[in-house]
């Protein structure tokens, strides 16, 4: 194993990548890729979906096998043939899905496979926390992760790595599950570790975060490597043209429309979950046809209560939802669906609601339709017509009507989703994180699509992530912490910081472009 | 009061073939599989550790071969769920009848090829199961003639069961094995060999119900060996590890409360003589006493699947089959 580089090492190849390629069956994934990677330096590979980043770099963690090419690893030419060999080499891969035991604690995770020893001893939670303290980092090494938060899972992913010797860090989109505020926490670590002479590679297609922590960018598309430049020379509009091939405006449209009448009336509610935890505390806000309402909040400050309230699937311990006039509470969620609230709800896993991921995409347009004829026999004809449509407006690439939703890409899988929940005209339409993990030209697709609904007179419900998008293509922003609205702000007008703020817990009267306003 | 002692001594001599059965079950399902056929496994234990004591005359030998028939039994199984990927459900099943037929078939044949067609283990072999009286702990009143004057099949059974729940527990090994079972994936890029884990578990288990079986049958039958001297104690099995909650500490527990339902059927007479407020009991028709264990089995699955917090619950990867391949 590697001994830990010092500062002086800064600076010298870790890893030199000659000539990768790596075929999948007739499409090749990466063709002819040279790469240098950097000890004491933070190297973003970016790319849009499907332009192998992930392939690259699954060769340096042993997963898959290069056709043909080189890897040198201190000089030295290696064959990396399984993770354990990748262990051995100092390299250490933090995949985007999590490999972690949910039921065991933080270090049983952090030394599973590598520690000795016939017994466990307790001395191994001191252990894990002092490797977390190595690197600025902090977890309870005896909580367990079905506790923990998304971030924590993600240092104690990064903590297991650097417990088996790691000194070259490969992420894979770390960011995509992270809020603002632990990104920015992630980042610091990543500096602190190559400012101790770690290699990293962030593997990610966010212009702003490769601007922001890298110190050289790789680009690569469609399986090509089409540039290697230094951030310091760099800019968003010139990563983006590498990225995609042609300029492209990175201006988010926002039609100006005028609000119609309120579709959606939300009074004082408060929900509770199975184990009678509060996670919406008094909310109250009204959605209006032909505006997108954004959401924003730290991850599980009720936005998921909320969406399913709204839905009928969660029931409503205090207050009221109003469609129109019509009261929805103890409705069902398919009478709901038939007042004309369409939802679209994409939870962490893409296809854990709304979508059925074995069957064909046709199929998945009739889980909302199959009733409408009274027959026995499913209207497969319709949907079938329904599916080519959205497949065309949407832009969709697919091997056709007949694809399972699984074999799509992220992308798609979204424009599958939200094609089909626009298709229904709904009058109002939830949307949850509908770009999350989408690369720029889908994520435009996405939002092109929101707001034509807007300009029918739609009322949009946009739970997002990205603060910069929603202040682009949000019309009010309404902030949760905690399952309390802090505040709701015209998003025309409001800053990045002024939402933080209300987001970790500060709050304020506005209400904007709304009746009621709370007493305090 | 003798007639509660003399009740509750037998809960634990009917409990403790559970008790292998139980702690051999959680040890495979804490590697991930779900093995139904715990009633077949048994069955073979019971006829190869009766087979070889009735003509080796040993009781080590007989209990080795009792293991071996449950490592047998439960190769087929994990050769087929781990390297084939085999439905578990459907394999485990599969075992319970094979093993049920295993037994019963050469069961027959051994009666047939025994004089007066009934197998009886020797006076010599069965003085080796007499129950022995621990020192001093046996003349406690009471409580020394319920629990420390036992065969020593009895003790067997629960250092079994206070092992595996340390080795689970405390071992590193069983933190590998718990790793495995919850999920396999994390297990695999943490540089576990899980197939390995996977084999050395469900075996080890597989072994553990085997001796459960041979309890039965050298015990329970007076020596004389029984065609379906089992009986569906396999199957009680798998329902208390539910109970258990995957522990197999609390598997003792679990299996003195299912040993007294079991024998209530034969002991609700003595409680109806002795205490007058119970004369019902005897009012009440056997096939009530017999329904028993199994109804209290339903019961306790429908409790206990209401509400559980995460570590009392099966491995989150119980049943399911793992493919390196698949994301």
């Amino acid at each position: 194993m590697d001994t830990v580089t010092n500062v002086s090492a800064r600076g010298e190849i870790a890893i030199e990548l000659r000539g990768i390629t790596k075929a999948f069956g007739s499409v090749i994934a990466n063709n002819n890729i040279d790469l240098i990677i950097r000890r004491g330096e933070i190297l973003a590979l970016l790319g849009e979906n499907g332009s192998g980043k992930t392939t690259l770099m699954n060769m340096l963690s042993g997963i898959y096998h290069p056709d043909s090419g080189r890897i040198y690893v201190n000089g030295n030419e290696v064959f990396i043939r399984s993770p354990q060999d990748a262990t051995r080499l100092g390299i250490g891969m933090i995949h985007q899905h999590f490999k972690l035991v949910d039921v065991l604690t933080a270090a049983d995770n952090i030394i599973l496979g590598a520690g000795k020893g016939f017994l466990l001893r307790r001395n191994r939670f001191e252990e894990a926390r002092k490797v977390a303290e190595r690197y600025g980092m902090y977890i309870d090494p005896e909580k367990k992760i079905y506790e923990m938060s998304v971030s924590e899972k993600q240092t104690v992913e990064i903590l297991k790595v650097l417990y088996r010797g790691a000194n070259i860090l490969i992420l894979d989109e770390p960011t995509a599950v992270l809020t603002p505020q632990e990104t920015q926490r992630l980042f610091e670590i990543l500096r602190r570790m190559r400012d101790d002479g770690c290699a990293i590679v962030i593997i990610t297609h966010k212009l702003n975060e490769v601007l922001e922590i890298s110190d050289r960018v790789t680009i690569l598309r469609r399986g090509e490597s089409v540039a290697t430049v230094k951030t310091s020379e760099t800019n968003a509009a010139k990563l983006t043209e590498y990225m995609v091939g042609r300029p492209v405006t990175l201006k988010i449209e926002r039609p100006d429309t005028k609000p119609t009448e309120r579709l959606l009336n939300v009074y004082h509610l408060t929900v509770e979950d199975e184990d009678g935890v509060t996670r919406l505390d008094d909310v109250s806000f009204s959605l209006r046809g032909g505006e997108i309402l954004g959401v924003a909040g730290v991850a599980g400050s009720g936005q998921k209560e909320l969406c399913e309230t709204i839905a009928g699937l969660h029931p409503i311990k205090k207050g009221a939802i109003l469609y129109k006039k019509e009261n929805i509470e103890g409705k069902t969620p398919r009478e709901i669906i038939k007042l004309g609230i369409s939802m679209s709800f994409i939870p962490e896993d893409r296809l854990g609601m709304g979508l059925a991921a074995s069957l064909d995409i046709a199929d998945n347009m009739m889980l909302k339709s199959y009733r409408d004829p009274k027959s026995p026999f499913t209207p497969r004809k319709a949907a079938e017509e329904m599916a080519k449509e959205v497949i065309k407006k949407l832009d969709i690439v697919t091997s056709g009507i007949n694809q399972p939703v699984r074999m799509l890409s992220g992308g798609n899988v979204q424009k599958v989703l939200l094609g089909r929940e626009i298709h229904v005209n709904p009058s109002v339409l939830i949307t949850a994180y509908p770009v999350r993990g989408l690369d720029i030209g889908s994520s435009y697709v996405i939002y092109d699509a929101l707001n034509e609904q807007k300009k029918r007179g739609v009322g949009v419900l946009y739970i997002g992530e990205d603060l910069d998008v929603m202040l682009e293509l949000c019309d009010r922003i309404m902030v949760l912490c905690h399952g309390k609205v802090t505040g709701i702000l015209n998003a025309r007008t409001a800053t990045k910081e002024q939402i933080g703020l209300l987001m970790a817990g500060a709050t304020t009267n506005e209400r904007y472009g709304e009746e009621v306003v709370p007493n305090e | 009061m003798n007639t509660i002692v003399n009740f509750l001594f037998a809960a634990i001599k009917a409990g403790t073939p559970l008790l292998f059965g139980t702690t051999g079950e959680i040890i495979t399902e804490k590697a991930g599989n779900l093995n139904l056929g715990v009633e077949g496994l048994m069955y073979m234990g019971a006829f190869v550790g009766f087979l070889v004591g009735f003509y080796t005359e040993s009781l080590l030998l007989s209990l080795l071969a009792a293991f071996g028939a449950g490592v047998l039994g439960s190769l087929i199984y994990a050769f087929l769920t781990v390297t084939l990927k085999a439905n578990q459900n459907v394999t485990g099943l599969t075992l319970t009848i094979f093993g049920t037929g295993f037994a019963n078939f050469f069961g027959e044949m051994l009666i047939a090829a025994t004089k007066g067609g009934a197998p009886k283990l020797s006076a010599k072999f069965s003085a080796k199961l007499a129950e022995i009286q621990i020192p001093l702990l046996s003349d406690i009143p009471y409580l020394g003639r319920a629990l420390f004057s036992h065969n020593i099949l009895v003790y067997l059974a629960i250092i079994i069961a206070i092992l595996s729940w340390a080795y689970i527990k405390f071992t590193r090994a069983g933190l590998y094995l718990r790793a495995t079972g919850e999920n396999p994936a994390a297990a695999d890029a943490s540089g576990l060999n899980v197939t390995l884990i996977k084999y050395v578990n469900i075996l080890l288990g597989g072994g553990i119900c085997g001796i459960g079986g041979a309890y039965i049958s050298l015990l329970n039958g007076n020596g004389v060996w029984n065609n379906g001297c089992v009986n569906g104690q396999g199957w009680i099995a798998v329902a208390l590890v539910i109970f258990a909650s995957w522990s197999p500490a609390k598997a003792i527990l679990g299996s003195l409360v299912f040993g007294a339902f079991t024998i209530f059927q034969v002991r609700a007479g003595d409680f109806a003589a002795e205490f007058p407020a119970l004369s019902f009991l005897s009012s009440i028709p056997n096939a009530i006493y017999v329904m028993l264990p199994f109804l209290v089995t339903a019961v306790v699955l429908i409790i206990t699947s209401i509400t559980r917090k995460r570590e009392g619950a099966q491995p989150a990867s119980c049943g399911v089959n793992y493919y390196r391949e698949e994301r």
